[in-house]
Formats: structure tokens, sequence, C-alpha cells
């Protein structure tokens, strides 16, 4: 060890005042849920539990919570069956414009999200495809691929090939090597991605506010348009607090069930 | 590969599903091209053909009656308009100035508690930390807007704190705001790499510039710093790219218009062929910026 008393002892303290930053909003989120007052302002007035109620018999919100698990459902399966398929290829197989496709599959996420909500609500106006729950899908496919397709291939590299050839040798054909013995050994990598996957179309909206047209909205895109009306502030603080526990979930679970490799997954 | 013969009599007992995989299995070349059809397929359709139809109508005319957009009528207005005009040069100094100055408050954030987290936390204490900083990242991200405006806006928290003191709060119209908020946000995108870059640091290293004689500062100027750039330049990408796209965050707390509001405004009712204009910006100075960012050796620290 070389950093000084001193030194470790400042670093003690800058590390606990960033973890004070990252943390004071959403602690001042959760107090301000079980607020009672309809104004928002700081203190609280009176812990209150009637926000939950008024929130659990919004209809708005109901439908909305119903669009965003379809949503997150839909693209959460279009991304598993690409990103696996993808994987599978770039891992296996050396071929021409090998690099080309892992940099394409990271593009949709790499670009700034607006540029891609944009390039897609411009082309479904130009195809003339009405927005809706199909078009959220689509956008969210496109950037969720890239989770699973990472989960996959750090699995994959892990693995050694030889079961598959074993499985080959004994006379198994292709598909059922995948089935018996490529697929039960990607599992809990496939859990994973697709739970990142999820949790990632669940709080979308830089995207989706392109994609979704007026008709529709998800969990975000209903506490956006709920924040320009004051009096429904004290039923979005509760659904923000809901929200926090419910993303932060799937991300510790598949934390518990694939370890490290998917922590930056989100990078 | 080395079973093509053997697979055979597997594949004569089962039925068309069986043969199709024992002729698939001799041909690589085939089974490549099915795995790829479906992603590649997806992402040249969808994606990449969306951003061509992007920049194609970027030059398409509108009618100067109706405002109607015309499409495949070319034109070069839109971009005349945004030279011409101060305000869209404004709108992009000011997205890219914040973006700078958040990606400079977020490196230095981010390295103590990287450096905290790698070199100085026992290994439970830093798997501990590991999770403590991943869970902010992803809770949502609207969620965290919202919660920060509940504490910028007046009578929030901001205000209890500081009114003893006589500042006056200036509720969500302060440019600072975006800048604050884009920070938090984006934090977590630079700790991880960070931490992992100085992870990979080997120990010896920082002993052996000790046992030459270094002072603390000198092996944290000669070895440290040079050995974590690649990662921060990393972390960096994530904290200005997300800055730069971003114009739900500048809406709510700073009531600022960033590239992003632009292009959303004009995006559907104003002028579309303006908005896809605009968006070729962020798409070229997050071209430039990542092809620096290779140059730097940023993506093997990724």
């Amino acid at each position: 060890m070389t950093e000084s008393r001193l030194a470790r002892a400042a670093l003690r303290v800058a590390s606990s005042v960033v973890l004070i930053f990252l943390y004071l909003p959403l602690v001042v989120l959760a107090i301000s849920a079980f607020n009672d007052s309809r104004v928002q302002s700081w203190p609280p007035v009176a812990f209150s539990l009637r926000w939950f109620g008024e929130a659990a018999s919004n209809s708005a919100l109901i439908e909305a919570v119903l669009n965003s698990l379809i949503a997150g459902g839909g693209a959460t399966l279009i991304a598993l069956v690409l990103g696996t398929l993808a994987a599978i290829a770039v891992h296996r197989y050396r071929f021409f414009g090998r690099e080309t496709i892992s940099f394409l599959l990271v593009l949709p996420i790499a670009l700034p999200g607006v540029v891609t909500g944009i390039a897609l609500a411009r082309t479904f106006k130009t195809l003339d495809i009405s927005l809706g729950l199909m078009t959220i899908i689509v956008g969210h496919a496109t950037f969720c691929v890239v989770i699973v397709f990472n989960n996959v291939i750090a699995r994959l590299r892990r693995l050694p090939a030889s079961p598959e050839e074993a499985s080959a040798d004994l006379g198994a054909d292709m598909w059922t090597t995948f089935r018996r013995v490529t697929a039960p050994r990607l599992g809990t990598a496939l859990l994973s991605g697709a739970l990142l996957a999820f949790a990632l179309s669940f709080d979308e909206v830089i995207v989706t506010n392109f994609t979704a047209g007026p008709g529709t909205q998800t969990i975000p895109l209903w506490i956006l348009s709920a924040i320009q009306r004051p009096r429904e502030l004290p039923v979005v603080n509760v659904v923000a607090f809901v929200l926090t526990l419910v993303s932060i979930i799937p991300v510790w679970l598949a934390q518990r069930i694939s370890g490290a490799e998917t922590a930056g997954a989100r990078l | 590969m080395s079973a093509a013969a053997s697979a055979e009599p597997g594949a004569r007992q089962g039925g068309p599903l069986r043969r199709f995989a024992a002729w698939l299995h001799s041909r690589p070349r085939v089974r490549l091209g099915l795995l790829l059809a479906a992603p590649l397929g997806w992402l040249v359709i969808a994606y990449l053909g969306s951003l061509a139809i992007l920049l194609l109508s970027a030059f398409w005319a509108r009618d100067t009656f109706t405002g109607n957009v015309e499409p495949f009528h070319w034109s070069l207005r839109a971009f005349q308009q945004l030279f011409s005009q101060e305000v869209y040069r404004t709108v992009a100094l000011r997205t890219i100035g914040i973006a700078a100055l958040v990606t400079i408050t977020d490196a230095l954030l981010a390295f103590p508690i990287a450096y905290y987290m790698a070199r100085i936390a026992s290994p439970r204490k830093r798997g501990v930390l590991v999770v403590a900083v991943l869970m902010p990242l992803w809770a949502a991200y609207l969620v965290k807007v919202y919660a920060w405006r509940t504490i910028l806006q007046g009578h929030g928290l901001l205000e209890f704190v500081t009114s003893p003191f006589g500042i006056e709060s200036t509720g969500l119209t302060n440019i600072a705001n975006a800048w604050l908020v884009l920070s938090y946000l984006w934090l977590p995108y630079m700790i991880l790499p960070v931490y992992a870059g100085l992870e990979r640091i080997p120990g010896s290293y920082l002993e052996a510039s000790s046992d030459l004689g270094a002072k603390a500062g000198t092996t944290f100027r000669r070895v440290v710093l040079p050995l974590v750039f690649p990662s921060l330049v990393a972390g960096s990408i994530f904290t200005f790219s997300l800055s730069l796209g971003d114009y739900i965050t500048p809406d709510l707390v700073a009531d600022a218009k960033f590239i992003g509001n632009v292009i959303y405004d004009n995006s559907s009712l104003g002028d579309p062929p303006l908005a896809a204009a605009y968006s070729m910006l962020p798409i070229a100075v997050m071209t430039i910026y990542l092809l620096v960012a290779r140059r730097l050796g940023a993506f093997s620290s990724l």
C-alpha cells in the first residue's frame, strides 16, 4: 500500500460524499411518496398512504402499466432471438465483416437516443405506419438486441466448444445439439440478458416519446405527461417510488444469476 | 465440423427437419447465413434504413404555402436555415458546452470513489460498493429527473436548506440545473469504467514508483493517470453522448433548449426536414468523438 493515511481518509470521505449524492434524490422521492399533502413542498407535512390507493385506481396509469409490460415483453422476446443468433454467429464463425456486426449492434445505443428516435419516427411516417404499441416494440427491440448479445457472447467465450463437438460426434444433428447442449449452458446468460433488456425497455422514454404516437402511453410517458399537471404530482411520487423499487429488482436478480459479466451490460 | 459422416445415421432415422439439419451440417456458410439473416436483416432494414431515410429527409422540400413535407422533392432549404440563423448555433454551443462540462464534472467525481473501490476497500466492501453504484444507474431515468425536479423546484428541499442563509431559489429555470442533473444521471457510467481501469493496474507498479523515490503526487501523475486515461475516455463516451442527446432533462429541470429539444419540437408538427438536418450535428460530433476515443485506446477499456 502506497497511499498515506491522510490520502486514504480523504478518499473515504470523498467516496461517502459521492454515494450520498447518488442516493439523495432517491431517498427524497421515497419520503415524498408518503407525504399526505397534495401541494409539493419540503418538509413533508404528515405521513399517509392515501396516494398509493389513488395510484392503484387510476385507470390511465393501469393502462400505461399494461402497455409497458407488453412493450417490454415483446421487445425482450425479439431481442432474445436476434441477440442469441448474432452472438452464436460472431462467436463460432470467422467471416468477412465480423467486426462490422458488433459495431452495428452497438450503434443504436452509441448514437444519442434523440437520433434513433427521430430516425424511426420519420421512417414510420414515410411508410405510413401508424404509431402505437407495435412501433414502440420495434424501437425498443432495436436497442435491446445488443444487451442480449453482450450477455450471450460473454458466456460463449467462457465455455469450451468440446461438449458441442462431442454431441455432434455422437450423432446428434445441429438442432438437437442446440436444444440439448448449447441452450442449457446458455440458460442463465439468456435469463439475465432478458431481465436487463426488459428493465431497459421498461423505463425508456427518449426514443419511446418519438415512436408511441398520441394514443399510447407507457409508464414513463404517463409520468412525463402527469408532471405537467400539479394535481397529479402526489400520484407521480408514488409511481416513481414503486418504479425505482421495481427497476432495481431485475438488476439485482441478473447480478445474482450470472455474476459480474452483466454488471456493465447497460454500458 | 469433423462429424459430417457420423451424423448420417441420425439423419436417416428422422423426418425432414432432421434431414435438413444433416444437410446443413456440411455447409457452414449456409448455416452462418441462416444465423445472421434475422439479426442483420433487422438492424440493416429497421435501423440503418431508418437512418438513411432520416438523412434523405433532411433534403426534402416543404410546401411554402401549407408547410407540408414533400418527400423526394429535393431542397437545401433546411441546411440554409440552420446555417443562417444565429439561434441554432447558440443552441449547439450550449449543448456541447454543457455536455463537456458534465463530462469533466463526472470524471472529477468518479475518480476518488473509483480509486477507493479499486485500491483501498476490502474485496467484500468492493462488491457492496459496485452494487451500490449500479443500482442508481438502473433506477428509471425519468424517475431520477423527476426526483431532482422535486428537490430544485420552489418550496423544494434545496430552498428549505438554503433559505435560512438568505439564498433565493431560482426554481426550475437555471441552466446550472441541467449541468447538475445530467452530471448526476451519468456519473455511474463514469465510475464503473474508471474503477475497472484502476483495478487492472498492478500494485507492484505503484510500489516500484515509490521505491524509486517518487512522492505520492508524482506516482499519481506519472503512473496512475496515464494507465487509467483510456478508461476515463471510455467513460466520457457515455457521459458526453448521453448529455448531447438528452432533451427531457434540460426541459424539465432548466427550461432550457438543447439540440434534442429543437429536433423533438420539429420532428412531426414543426419543420421535420430542419429536425432531420439538425440531427446530423450530434451524429457528426459523436462520430468524431468515437474516432478520437478509439485512437486514445478507449475501446479496449470498455
